[in-house]
């Protein structure tokens, strides 16, 4: 026991616990269950966060369904699939992180988390790589806005769903990255044990929330209407 | 903590499901399903949500708490979708311009 879960063991009239374990909960067990029954409390907001987006997709898609296919034409499949295909193996290398802290595997999780940190980075670059062409073709809603004049109106609505879509999406990986190097931090520092790995759990749930995201806006935003054409 | 240690060839064999569902949503894409395109491409993007969290998340290995949070979200979720689209399509009086 570390000196300082004895000194605050006396505290207690005598009673020292893992230096974890918060005052008012009975056991680590229960502070697990509760930490992760809070995250997906706040993960069901975030479900009607973004699917008032969705919901707001569905009503324009039905409204002008072929300057939504025109639209979507005009994103690059391939960087699309790219990046599902790295979002995707950044939830197997998370899943693996929490697997390595439960088996107390220190080195292997701090390995995980560095490869999950990767490819949202990864995830991130082709993104703005995305963004940039968007900007260099002028589909970028706004004065520059350019598109066959049939469908000019309606194909800036699916651009402007497009960029806020992903946007809120990237802003979520922008915070997921920030929460995985607080944890490998905490990993480095020796705090996650298969005692108390909690954090790596709950910060796990987060990420796989923002992959389940993309695995919606991925068919949604890029798949349009792709029959008939190369 | 006493929760269930999942084996990691459960791990391997999802992210390997999900992979092969992402190649096949792409693939349908391609084909000409008439309206099922959409009904395809959002039954695969469910199963893939359903498989990360039944497995990524642990929720098959959870407590029933957790189960019944993640369902309410869903039908929540679905409360939204179906009853805003249910208001827009069956507007007959409008046309969209």
């Amino acid at each position: 026991m570390s000196p300082d879960a004895a000194g605050h063991a006396s505290a207690h009239g005598g009673a020292a616990h893992h230096p974890a374990l918060a005052h008012h909960f009975d056991n680590l067990a229960q502070q697990s269950e509760a930490a992760t029954l809070g995250m997906w409390v706040f993960l069901v907001t975030e479900v009607l966060f973004f699917g008032g987006l969705f919901a707001t997709y569905a009503v324009y898609r039905h409204a002008y369904p072929a300057a939504f296919a025109a639209a979507s034409h005009e994103l690059d499949i391939t960087l699309g699939s790219i990046n599902t295909v790295v979002l995707i193996t950044s939830s197997l290398t998370m899943a693996l992180g929490v697997h390595a802290a439960q088996t107390g595997e220190r080195k292997l999780l701090m390995a995980f988390l560095a490869a999950t940190m990767i490819l949202g980075a990864a995830f991130l670059g082709i993104k703005s790589v995305e963004y940039y062409h968007k900007f260099v073709e002028h589909h970028v809603p706004g004065p520059a806005f350019q598109f066959e004049k049939e469908h000019i109106r309606h194909a800036q609505i699916f651009f402007s769903l497009y960029f806020i879509m992903t946007g809120l999406h990237a802003l979520h990986m922008v915070i997921g990255l920030g929460i995985m190097l607080v944890m490998f931090w905490l990993a480095w520092r020796g705090t996650i044990t298969p005692e108390y790995y909690s954090p790596i759990e709950v910060s796990g749930l987060y990420w796989h929330f923002v992959d389940i995201v993309w695995i919606f806006l991925f068919p949604l935003l890029y798949l349009i209407g792709r029959h008939g054409t190369t | 903590m006493a929760d269930h240690i999942v084996p990691t060839r459960v791990y391997y064999t999802i992210f390997a499901i999900l992979m092969l569902c992402t190649l096949l949503t792409v693939l349908i894409a391609f084909a000409d399903l008439g309206v099922f395109n959409i009904v395809a491409a959002l039954t695969i993007a469910v199963f893939k949500a359903v498989l990360v969290v039944l497995y990524f998340m642990h929720v098959r290995y959870g407590t029933r708490l957790t189960w019944a949070v993640v369902v309410g979200s869903v039908f929540w979720l679905g409360i939204l979708l179906v009853l805003t689209m249910g208001d827009y399509l069956t507007r007959a009086w409008r046309t969209y311009g």
